[in-house]
């Protein structure tokens, strides 16, 4: 790019530009295309490994076998896929409800009241606080008292981490429904609790299923809070959730780390899995609220 | 409203004809929604008493030495924090040094530089990269990154530099193995790159577009534009959003994990293997039990304080701007 400060270009292409000012700005142009370049051959390199790796390890098996011990052949991942599901189930079904009314008291009644403004800090502060924490304290609340580790634990610990977004994008959500809405509701005389589920939810659901999907995709991968609460099994799990619940993430990170091909490989292709999943999820999420941000 | 509660006043004095259910039911909607809300403020509080109750031991057998001691010995039950503080502090920042440009880099791009069509999808692509989960970073780091940093970094620097004073401690591998404190920093860059440029995005787009067109008018070039004009602008808010990069870099566990190396030694080389507070309790914790359990637990608490003194502060840059 210094070739552009040759003087025999100067007149003709920058006018009376100083040349110190036109290579300041060539280095800025060139050095944040190169940032985003960057960051898109990430994401590309990222991707092209998890498919290399795990298309490999994709076959009937991997839907509907268990994981297999160490250093043993074959086998799938069949039980970690249901954990997961079974987890992730729980951890959205207790935080919905949690996350979505806690969202319509911020919104609705305790707008600016002081409760109000401390609890939409502390619950942005919970939004970012790292989840390894709230693993800890899962463990102390659940585990220790319950002398196991348990399926509930785990579906507690995600729900932690999924009522913070829900909240948020709720309230901000309810925030951009119209007041006089509210407003011709309650002329019509309906008291709040019928204005806020028949008429604010309904104007804002589209937003309220983008938080929900969000909170889907951003406690599906999660592994840390995994990791002292439902831990890992090479086996199909029991139906009450106690003992250690066999889940992707968990999974993923002990084969990978472990000596054995056929280990590494089921982690591969969980991977490929998970990741594709939550990417899918992430992307429906934008999809679905396209039509709220364009109105 | 005065004339509207007022109104409604005075219906509800009126015997109502239509009594329907749903008035009893109001009262419990809106306790439901207060009681909600109670949960997200229980539930913090509930995550620093564990904490403390669980690494309260640790503190009180080692007191303040647990700070500024470098040990960790299961056999002889002699716990320190130093090293894992340090490796966390480092990475942490190591991560903002690489990551802080590339995502203002990103960011300007996005808001300046890009043609229209493109802007949609390269934001997006920024984007689902915050999504990727975390041990897939750690996946990536390990098994493609590590590699390539230990052959074309890490040993053609380490040659270099051998035998130099200072660049030759710091920047020396004893076991070019690919991991250590700086990928753990590199990685960590990865990760926090999309937050960070996603909100600098947001806030360079607040910026009225007449002061833009006003600097552009008396013939600023875009890097004028950007340093004289949006940076000023938008800095506190964007060290709002660094700051908040910083707390998820400091709290990271399973990326970091894979590619810190694990190891307890003090080493004042950012290629040689190290630990941090998060991937040191990952690692050991599920092993752990009696004081080694209280001290992780207690290593937990120092992290706890760090992060959150970090989120409050990037907390109040944000918002005060957006308040503004």
């Amino acid at each position: 790019m210094d070739a552009t400060t040759t003087p025999a270009m100067t007149p003709a292409r920058a006018g009376r530009v100083r040349p110190a000012r036109r290579i300041a700005d060539r280095i800025l142009r060139v050095s944040c295309t190169l940032a985003t370049v960057i960051g898109a051959v990430v994401l590309g390199s990222i991707l092209i490994m998890l498919i290399v790796e795990g298309i490999r390890g994709f076959s009937p098996a991997l839907f509907s076998q268990p994981t297999p011990g160490p250093g043993s052949e074959g086998g799938g991942i069949a039980n970690a896929i249901l954990g997961s599901l079974v987890l992730t189930t729980i951890g959205i079904v207790v935080a919905t409800p949690i996350g979505v009314m806690a969202g319509t008291y911020l919104a609705e009644y305790g707008r600016a009241s002081k409760l109000a403004d401390v609890i939409r800090f502390l619950n942005d502060i919970l939004l970012s606080a790292p989840s390894i924490l709230i693993g800890l304290f899962v463990y102390t609340l659940m585990v220790r008292p319950m002398g196991t580790y348990s399926g509930w634990a785990g579906g507690v610990a995600l729900a932690i981490i999924a009522i913070p977004v829900i909240v948020r994008t709720t309230e901000d959500m309810l925030r951009l429904v119209p007041g006089t809405l509210r407003e011709a509701g309650a002329a019509l005389g309906a008291p709040s609790s019928v204005v806020i589920t028949s008429v604010t939810w309904r104007a804002a659901s589209a937003g309220i299923v983008t938080g929900i999907i969000l909170a889907l995709a951003r406690i599906a991968g999660e592994t840390a809070p995994l990791l002292f609460t439902a831990l890992n099994n090479n086996s199909w799990f029991s139906a009450n959730l106690m003992g250690g619940v066999a889940n992707l993430p968990v999974m993923i990170y002990q084969f990978a780390l472990s000596p054995y091909p056929n280990w590494q490989g089921l982690a591969w292709a969980g991977a490929l899995l998970i990741t594709g999943t939550i990417l899918a999820l992430s992307i429906i999420a934008r999809l679905v609220i396209k039509p709220q941000r364009s109105r | 409203m005065p004339a509207l509660s007022q109104s409604i006043a005075v219906a509800r004095t009126r015997p109502s004809v239509r009594k329907g259910p749903s008035r009893g039911l109001d009262a419990v909607f809106r306790t439901c929604s207060y009681g909600a809300a109670l949960i997200v403020l229980l539930l913090l509080g509930g995550i620093l008493g564990s904490i403390v109750y669980g690494g309260w031991p640790a503190f009180r057998e080692f007191g303040f030495g647990f700070l500024t001691s470098s040990a960790w010995n299961i056999g002889t039950e002699q716990y320190g924090a130093l090293v894992a503080v340090l490796g966390t502090v480092a990475s942490a920042f190591l991560a903002l040094l690489i990551g802080v440009p590339v995502s203002l880099g990103i960011a300007i791009f996005l808001t300046q530089l890009c043609p229209g069509w493109a802007r949609k999808p390269v934001a997006m692509t920024i984007e689902l990269l915050a999504a990727v989960p975390s041990i897939i970073y750690g996946m990536w780091g390990l098994f493609v990154f590590a590699p390539l940093f230990a052959r074309f970094v890490q040993i053609p620097v380490s040659n270099v530099v051998e035998g130099l004073p200072i660049v030759g401690t710091l920047l020396y591998a004893r076991v070019p193995s690919g991991v250590g404190v700086l990928t753990a920093g590199v990685i960590l860059a990865i990760m926090i790159v999309p937050f960070i440029a996603s909100i600098a995005r947001d806030m360079l787009d607040q910026i009225p577009t007449v002061l833009r067109e006003s600097a552009y008018g008396i013939g600023c070039t875009t890097w004028e534009v950007v340093r004289h004009v949006l940076v000023p602008q938008a800095a506190v808010s964007i060290i709002g959003a660094i700051m908040l990069g910083l707390g998820r870099a400091l709290g990271e566990t399973m990326a970091v994990t894979f590619v810190v190396g694990n190891a307890n030694r003090l080493s004042a080389s950012i290629f040689d293997p190290s630990s941090t507070i998060a991937s040191r309790i990952a690692n050991e914790f599920n092993e752990a039990d009696g004081l080694q359990l209280n001290a992780l637990m207690a290593l937990g608490c120092l992290l706890f304080i760090i992060t959150f003194i970090v989120l409050i502060v990037a907390r109040l840059l944000t918002r005060r701007v957006q308040a503004a």
